[in-house]
């Protein structure tokens, strides 16, 4: 299953489906990266909403992204963790620590932007 | 073999996702609040995972269980792979022989109100957890 990666200006937007296999977020992750690099993105949201698991490997894997786009330069920021599935990460242990976290996408745009200005 | 056990084959990363989803259906079906469907679905991933990792192929068993008032969802997952050497360390926050970070079985054990294991090595492994309708 694809994710779908989407450019907003100097954003990637990527949105995530519920049934994502271990291999699927492998991919975004190489994907989402090549995509910073081609259009020298400055920030990165992953919109989480539809995920009604995230287990150790998607949470590992989340923050593992936002540790390599962080490399270049740029800013991830992951909208829409439900809260059913904030409760069992923080059961399973995974607390996504380091990793910008917002409501929703509105939010996660808002937090970007003003990260942006305090840079420029 | 009690009628209604739902079997789900292990054998690739797409069939956790197979599994997670009919734990997530079998918890909802049952009555579980969305919190607790999820917490269900959850250690249904990590188990699935294990044997992924551990053991390549085995099987995740779902069923509906009753207590003498209540009732609840019973998950076993079992492989024959190489097995556990210490159960006691596997069961540490932070240990793993896989090099991924290891918090699956004690995590599995927070989210999920029973949790048994039986593995030695060479023998496979088998895990089996329960959680009960609040």
């Amino acid at each position: 299953m694809e994710v779908p990666i989407l450019k907003q200006g100097e954003v990637l937007i990527a949105t995530f489906q519920a049934a994502l296999s271990d291999a699927d977020l492998e991919n975004l992750r190489r994907g989402l990266l090549q995509q910073v690099v081609r259009f020298r993105s400055r920030g990165v949201i992953v919109d989480v909403t539809a995920m009604d698991v995230m287990d150790s490997f998607a949470s590992r894997t989340l923050r593992e992204i936002a540790h390599m786009i962080r490399l270049r330069g740029a800013e991830t920021v992951i909208v829409g963790i439900q809260p059913e599935v904030a409760f069992a990460m923080v059961q399973l242990g995974m607390t996504l620590e380091g990793v910008a976290t917002a409501l929703d996408l509105e939010e996660g745009l808002a937090y970007l932007i003003e990260k942006f200005k305090s840079i420029d | 073999m009690p009628a209604g056990d739902i079997r789900v084959a292990i054998n690739s990363d797409q069939d956790i996702v197979l599994a997670r989803q009919k734990g997530r259906g079998l918890a909802t079906e049952l009555g579980f609040s969305a919190v607790d469907a999820t917490f269900i679905a959850t250690a249904v991933s990590e188990l699935a995972r294990n044997i992924l990792v551990y053991a390549r192929k085995g099987e995740i068993t779902l069923r509906a269980i009753h207590g003498s008032n209540r009732k609840g969802i019973q998950v076993v997952a079992s492989d024959d792979g190489p097995g556990i050497v210490d159960i006691r360390q596997a069961l540490r926050d932070g240990f793993s022989t896989s090099g991924s970070l290891g918090l699956g079985l004690p995590g599995v054990r927070r989210l999920m109100d029973e949790f048994e294991i039986a593995s030695q090595p060479g023998q496979g492994t088998m895990v089996a957890v329960k959680k009960w309708r609040q």
